[in-house]
């Protein structure tokens, strides 16, 4: 499977991603936000970090880069694309995904692990995971607040496109296992074709057995299903 | 303008000092020229009361590649793999505007890091804040945990471990200290030394504003009641800039373009061109017009002392010039040639085709004054604790206590704010006695801690130097580490006070003590003195940060417990020392008397037990006994590792309140499986090691014979407390 990671000047997490595809026997390469064609991939991965540094808003000035027209087109074509933490907010900038994302409830930077309830296995990102499975990833952001219109969360529940919940040890969601404050306790969503996964959680950091889990794995292994 | 007396005493340069300079240069100075001396000569820059004493210290092992004098020490770790690694303060600063005095001390020291051609890979710090019910604390704690959290996750580099203390004594000064450490190759190291004539001196990054002017002078004066009005000499910080500064630097380091790299750091433009010729023994030029500047009209002055955040000055090879400017052209940053080297040993400014400035080197580096302060040696406390007041207090209510002080209290919120985990490396995060970061790629991994304390150095300076360095070299022990080399930053009042002196000098006697016994040198630091207002100076504090190698990552140990049923073991022998601990701080509110004497020979040999052990993977967990005692360090481990514990005093002459509240020095606590008992004290008998068994592992209580039964979740919520409460959170 053919993959290419998108750099922004301020991304961060471009490494790492790139690290996960590599072990998992991608094809990936690196491609700079100010190229103007997009190689041909079968997934592109917008990283985590600080795109331009985040200032204006989270994802905003990224979503104007030479590269995302291509990479809207890639999308329409049924092309999968996979956005973590500030990529999840680049892909709302850019209109891929509904919705947006505000500061955490605390109004602070939020680093820690949580729990997550796989809620749509039914979407080429999540197939190796079981329904209702409780995964352990770790966040770390400062706009993870996911918020949305009421009308367009119910067609996004009702459509099963949440793929992923925060939730407790036991797989309950609720304001408790609620870290930044989202609605209905959204961790990641997909878009109404679901080719296109946004999420706040970091897959890429819990890949092997030193990691302080290894549920990212999933991911991975469902894209190559 | 005419130089007078007036302008001398504003560049904090005294009238003796002015003289010097005029008979050093042949003439009196010009603004810019007095600006300059005042920049170079200031404490911060020119160590100028340190430096005899400094010079004592070890600082080389078979393993130190590069020592204090550079931007960042940096030691071998095997496999042509080389760690670089530096503590710096940005006290005076974070004190007036804590969000931006503590991003930009991270961002200072990523840089120094950097420009040895690292990438970070770790951040770790120690803050000290006043008391907490001291006015300005909330909203300086608040502030300097944001401002670091800021700077370091944007950058990408994860932030690992820290301490944060709180102390009445840091009321009016608190300090903020930063590490970074950075890996690299070993043939692949840039130093600040310039070499050659007629080689272009480059100026990339950001562009100078009028920010930060004079900051290390500020950082070389006591606050007075007005510190606030010093507000414009804090810098302002761009992580997103320092991160595309971090990826243009290194791509540039990728072929041999760059002689040599300096990052303007204090004094910025000034401190850092006249290093580099003054190591090379050649002369600059400089070529003022040319300096990218934020704002119109800038004067030579200006630009000359400016602090502005996340520039570089490199020297080139001729002939790079373009090849380099296009890489940085690519990352959005400023590149301009600004000037060259010559062979004069003059710093020359230009300035609209006028000369602006001519000094020779030597007068602003190697001629900088050093002196020798008068000094008084500290006088121990002998104040006695009557005894009989120990054994009524409950041992339940002071462990209690002592976990809920905010000094002891479990630090989620502070850490919760960085992110600890970009890069992935990241194998023990904040919690455990040294974080743990895998060399990338690789199966072996580093140790990193980071400690002071600041309540013994102020009790007895020698044996509180001794003792922060064994308590960093036993935290590296403890996760299966083998101890390396260190970086120190020596928080101190003012030097012109004997007293104050006196601590420094001493404190370094027993810095220098520890490190030479356990070989384990400084390759890098910093001096911070000044840290006082009105008179009253901060608790001496040096802060040490320690640097250790995991071969194996399989031998990597951590401090929470892991089965039911095994055994608990005090290794080192307790005497129940309860002077200066925690339980006599937090308990009786008595904070006389000597703090527990640092034997290095049981140290040592303590400590390689407890190396030897893990490294036979006979060991389940490992924590070292620090402040608080046995019992708190127990807990610590029950809370870690969820599970609990039932214990019995061993039969010995101390009280129980000593024996597990007491602060011996050199121990550490065990688990060991039930089946691997017997081989573990066969192997401390024949070693002739001093241990206690104390207790087993159990389900979620921990047990004190007779004294209490208490669930760990409970423990757990009393540690969890104070944080939450104190900015109001559920």
């Amino acid at each position: 499977m053919k993959s290419s990671v998108i750099v922004f000047p301020g991304s961060n997490c471009d490494r790492d991603v790139a690290v996960a595809l590599n072990k998992f026997k991608f094809i990936n390469q690196m491609v700079w936000h100010d190229e103007t064609n997009l190689p041909k991939s079968d997934l592109v991965v917008l990283p985590g970090g600080f795109s331009y540094g985040d200032y204006l808003r989270t994802g905003c000035i990224a979503s104007k880069s030479r590269i995302i027209s291509d990479i809207i087109q890639h999308a329409k074509k049924g092309g999968l694309i996979l956005g973590i933490c500030n990529g999840f907010q680049i892909l709302i900038e850019a209109g891929l995904l509904p919705g947006s994302l505000l500061r955490n409830k605390n109004l602070r930077f939020l680093s820690k692990n949580v729990f997550l309830k796989i809620t749509d296995v039914k979407n080429q990102f999540c197939l190796d995971y079981k329904k209702d499975h409780v995964v352990e990833f770790p966040i770390a952001h400062n706009e993870g607040n996911y918020f949305v219109d009421k009308s367009t969360l119910n067609s996004l529940e009702d459509q099963n496109l949440i793929a992923f919940k925060y939730c407790n040890e036991k797989g309950i969601t609720d304001e408790d296992s609620n870290p930044n404050g989202s609605s209905n306790n959204i961790a990641g969503i997909l878009n109404s074709k679901k080719n296109i996964l946004g999420l706040m959680p970091h897959p890429e950091r819990v890949i092997d057995p030193l990691h302080s889990s290894q549920d990212g794995v999933g991911i991975f292994k469902s894209l190559l299903k | 303008m005419k130089i007078n007396s007036e302008i001398i005493k504003k560049h904090g340069i005294t009238i003796k000092e002015y003289e010097k300079i005029t008979k050093l240069i042949a003439k009196d100075p010009n603004l810019l020229e007095l600006g300059i001396f005042s920049a170079m000569w200031n404490e911060h820059c020119s160590y100028k009361s340190s430096k005899k004493y400094l010079k004592t210290l070890p600082t080389k092992n078979d393993k130190v590649i590069q020592g204090p004098g550079e931007n960042a020490g940096v030691i071998d770790i095997g496999d042509n793999d080389a760690l670089v690694f530096k503590i710096e303060s940005h006290n005076h600063p974070s004190y007036i505007e804590p969000y931006q005095g503590a991003a930009t001390g991270v961002g200072g020291i990523l840089r120094d890091v950097f420009t040895m051609g690292a990438r970070p890979i770790a951040i770790l710090n120690s803050i000290h804040f006043g008391s907490e019910k001291h006015f300005k604390t909330k909203n300086l704690l608040n502030g300097v945990v944001a401002g670091i959290g800021g700077y370091g996750n944007c950058m990408g580099i994860p932030t690992v471990g820290g301490e944060v203390k709180f102390n009445s004594s840091y009321n009016q000064n608190i300090l903020v200290n930063a590490m970074a450490v950075g890996l690299t190759k070993k043939n692949k190291l840039f130093y600040s030394k310039a070499k050659g004539i007629n080689q272009p001196v480059i100026y990339v990054g950001s562009k100078t504003g009028r920010d930060g002017i004079h900051g290390a002078s500020m950082a070389s004066a006591e606050f007075d009641g007005n510190s606030e009005e010093k507000r414009p000499t804090v810098q302002v910080g761009d992580p997103f800039t320092e991160k595309l500064l971090l990826e243009a630097c290194l791509e540039l380091m990728k072929d041999d373009s760059i002689i040599s790299i300096q990052d303007m750091g204090a004094a910025g433009l000034t401190s850092s061109s006249i290093e580099m010729v003054s190591k090379g023994e050649l002369g600059i030029e400089l070529d003022l017009d040319k300096v990218p500047c934020r704002e119109k009209e800038m004067t030579p002055y200006e630009m000359m002392l400016s602090e502005s955040q996340e520039r570089m000055l490199l020297i080139l090879n001729s002939g790079k010039e373009e090849d380099a400017k296009k890489i940085f052209n690519k990352w959005g940053l400023d590149f301009a040639i600004i000037g060259k080297t010559t062979n004069t040993k003059n710093l020359i400014l230009n300035f609209k085709d006028k000369e602006v400035a001519n000094l020779p080197l030597s007068a602003l580096a190697s001629e900088a004054p050093i002196y020798d302060r008068k000094w008084k040696k500290k006088i121990i406390s002998k104040t006695k604790f009557p005894f009989k007041k120990i054994k009524s207090v409950k041992s339940l209510d002071a462990l209690k206590k002592i976990l809920s002080s905010p000094n002891n209290s479990e630090k989620s919120w502070v850490w919760e704010q960085y992110d600890q985990t970009v890069m992935s490396d990241t194998i023990q995060k904040p919690g455990g006695d040294s974080a743990v970061i895998r060399i990338h790629g690789k199966n072996k991994g580093v140790a990193i801690t980071i400690d002071s304390s600041a309540n013994y150095c102020a009790a007895d300076p020698t044996i509180g130097g001794k003792q922060v360095v064994s308590e960093t070299w036993r935290n590296l022990i403890a996760v299966g580490s083998d101890p390396i080399a260190i970086t120190n930053c020596l928080n101190f009042g003012n030097p012109e006070k004997e007293e104050i002196m006196g601590q420094f000098i001493e404190t370094i006697d027993g810095i220098t003590q520890a490190c030479r016994y356990l070989d384990f040198p400084v390759v890098s630091g910093n001096v911070s003195f000044y840290n006082e207002t009105e008179n009253k100076a901060i608790c001496p504090t040096p802060t040490i940060g320690g640097v250790g190698l995991i071969k194996n990552l399989k031998n990597m140990m951590t401090i929470g417990l892991k089965e039911i049923g095994s055994y608990i073991i005090v290794v080192g022998k307790t005497s129940g020392h309860l002077y200066q601990s925690d339980f006599f701080r937090e308990i009786l509110n008595f904070s006389e008397g000597p703090p527990p004497e640092v034997n290095l020979f049981n140290e040592k040999n303590n400590g390689f037990l407890i190396k030897q052990l893990i490294s036979q993977n006979i060991l389940n967990s490992v924590h070292d006994i620090s402040s608080g005692g046995i019992l708190i360090a127990l807990t610590e481990m029950c809370m870690a590792g969820k599970i609990g514990a039932d214990i019995k005093k061993p039969s010995n002459n101390i009280t129980l309140n000593e024996y597990f509240f007491g602060e011996d020095q050199s121990r550490y606590l065990i688990e060991v499986n039930e089946q691997k008992k017997d081989e573990v004290m066969n192997i401390l008998d024949k070693n002739s090691i001093y241990y206690d068994v104390i207790g087993r592992t159990q389900k979620e209580r921990l047990n004190l014979d007779k004294e209490f039964d208490i669930n760990i979740e409970q423990l757990k919520k009393i540690n969890s407390f104070w944080y939450k409460n104190y900015f109001k959170e559920n």
